[in-house]
């Protein structure tokens, strides 16, 4: 048998230490539902996400209490719905993303991603229409979350969609006034975005995946921060080494649930997506694994070389542990689900412009940042092709999920609830973007983009 | 099914006896035991066949902790394939 230490090791991990599955999602095609009839489209789309679900919550259920380990979300991800609609005669997509809200209410999901469009090159008409219905969409639904890919290495920058972007977020904010802008927690912007991602509010089937699959995330910032108590004022390879054993034992956790419930529902296994999410909790924190490493605050100089050590050593680990590795797997730094990002911004010493920085070195960008009301949809635009850049450029994803509070100003607080905790409202530039978006047109692929 | 339990209690005399006894009620089959007292801690784990039982799993699991609130001891019991997987590469 194995021996105490170890068994006891993995039961604190998961009492004390928050160590838990994140997410099962369950990736759904759904190309065959495509009809000429936005409503019969519809219908089939409630229909078979129904039918593929049924089991997913009940099962993820039985393996968390066979396991002994918390599953925290079951999830669904579908086929890009502008894909699935292109061929139905109506505008509004809004319909459709009512007929998801209740598959996935019937389901008993707690989210459903799909609500999206790549246009990174350019639209199809099913893609403006799309753009379009996002705002009525995320704020006549509950469960509905959205994306939309601008950008990748191969493509560049659609600057027009960028333009978009800002003032649909914008919409999506004023149509939800009443919830503090609720609707752009549930609304991501991509560059390089990936078709197997688990996590929302960005998950989405892509359209190289099988008909139905099952992707894992897993997730464990407590885990590492209690690990690196014990390496105080050693030296960075010892630092590196800590958190790779640690990030391989919570992979090996994940690839054994993603194993059985991959065999439970009959549907192959896609991927372990071995990120580091934290959540509002106490002891769940990433910004605590930086000030573990020595930072008195999460923010300060030193914090971009401290993340980059955290998501380099994290995929290390984590690869080797799981039979196939994908989604975006590294280190997430959401402000407002992070209870050491809240208090580092309250701190004054976390700003927008290092939470840029920081999305150089880990494995997402912009996340659940609250900016005030009064943020122009140039300025939200600008932010957006800035974090474009920045995955363009070092060919890696980035995503803005960005929220202009209505009516909130800096200093101001916005309350989500539940797993989307609460942000402080930032401070933007004032200095204006506006011509800048405003000319439109594609930024064109960097040079390495053709690596044929 | 194989599974790993856990005890830990504040240590005295008769929690082996507590908790074998009840296993043997379920038909439930201790293949291996280790225990040791830390601090004053009285810490057991156990690897347990739980096929002999026709209980099912949940059943095991549900009468176990029931009677670790009962009797002051708290009560893990999961697959073993999970600490195989994290502890042995």
């Amino acid at each position: 048998m194995l021996n105490i230490s170890d068994i006891m090791q993995t039961v604190n991990m998961i009492d004390h230490q928050h160590l838990d599955i994140r997410t099962i999602t369950l990736g759904i095609s759904l190309y065959d539902c495509a009809d000429p009839d936005i409503r019969t489209c519809a219908r089939k789309i409630h229909d078979k996400v129904c039918t593929k679900a049924a089991h997913l919550v009940e099962t993820g259920e039985v393996i968390e209490r066979e396991y002994g380990i918390p599953i925290i979300n079951k999830r669904i991800s579908v086929t890009p719905i502008a894909q699935v609609a292109a061929s139905c005669s109506g505008d509004d997509y809004a319909v459709i993303g009512h007929a998801l809200d209740s598959a996935a209410k019937e389901c008993g999901v707690n989210f459903i991603g799909g609500f999206s469009a790549l246009v990174h090159k350019g639209f199809t008409e099913g893609d403006r229409k799309l753009i379009a219905s996002i705002p009525e969409t995320l704020s006549t639904t509950e469960l509905v979350c959205s994306s939309v890919n601008v950008a990748t290495t191969k493509a560049g920058i659609n600057m027009d969609a960028v333009a978009m972007m800002g003032r649909i977020i914008k919409d999506t904010a004023e149509l939800t006034a009443d919830r503090d802008g609720l609707g752009c927690a549930k609304l991501v912007v991509f560059a390089n975005a990936v078709e197997d991602n688990p996590f929302m509010a960005g998950a989405f089937h892509g359209s190289g995946e099988p008909e139905c699959v099952v992707n894992v995330g897993v997730s464990g910032p407590g885990v590492v921060w209690r690990a690196l108590q014990d390496v105080r004022g050693a030296s960075f390879d010892v630092l590196a080494e800590t958190v790779k054993r640690t990030a391989f034992r919570i992979t090996r956790m994940g690839q054994v649930v993603a194993n059985a419930a991959s065999e439970r529902l009959g549907v192959p296994f896609g991927i372990v997506d071995l990120s580091l999410a934290p959540t509002p909790a106490q002891g769940d924190s990433v910004a605590r694994i930086l000030e573990a490493m020595g930072l008195e605050v999460c923010g300060t100089h030193g914090t971009t070389a401290a993340l980059a050590l955290l998501n380099d050593a994290v995929k290390k680990g984590g690869v080797m542990a799981s039979g196939h590795v994908g989604g975006l797997s590294g280190a997430f730094i959401p402000v407002s689900e992070d209870e050491g990002m809240i208090s580092a911004v309250k701190s004054g010493a976390l700003s927008l412009e290092k939470l840029e920085a920081m999305t150089c070195v880990c494995s997402v960008g912009l996340d659940m940042i609250a900016i005030p009301g009064d943020t122009s949809s140039d300025t939200i635009s600008a932010i957006i092709a800035d974090e474009a850049a920045i995955g363009v450029i070092n060919n890696k994803t980035t995503a803005v999920r960005i929220i202009p509070a209505p009516g909130k100003n800096v200093g101001d607080n916005v309350e989500f609830g539940g797993l989307l905790g609460s942000a402080p409202v930032m401070r933007v530039n004032s200095a204006g973007s506006g011509e800048f978006i405003e000319r439109g047109g594609r930024i064109p692929a960097p040079i390495h983009s053709l690596r044929n | 099914m194989k599974a790993i339990m856990t005890v830990t209690a504040q240590d005295r005399v008769g929690i082996i006896a507590g908790v074998c006894s009840l296993l043997a009620d379920m038909g439930v089959n201790i293949l291996d035991l280790n225990q040791t007292v830390m601090e004053g801690i009285f810490t057991m784990t156990l690897l347990v066949d739980t096929s002999t039982s026709s209980r099912s799993f949940d059943d095991i699991r549900a009468a176990l902790i029931a009677s670790g609130e009962r009797d002051n001891l708290s009560i893990h019991i999961q697959r073993a394939d999970i600490f195989e997987a994290m502890h042995r590469v």
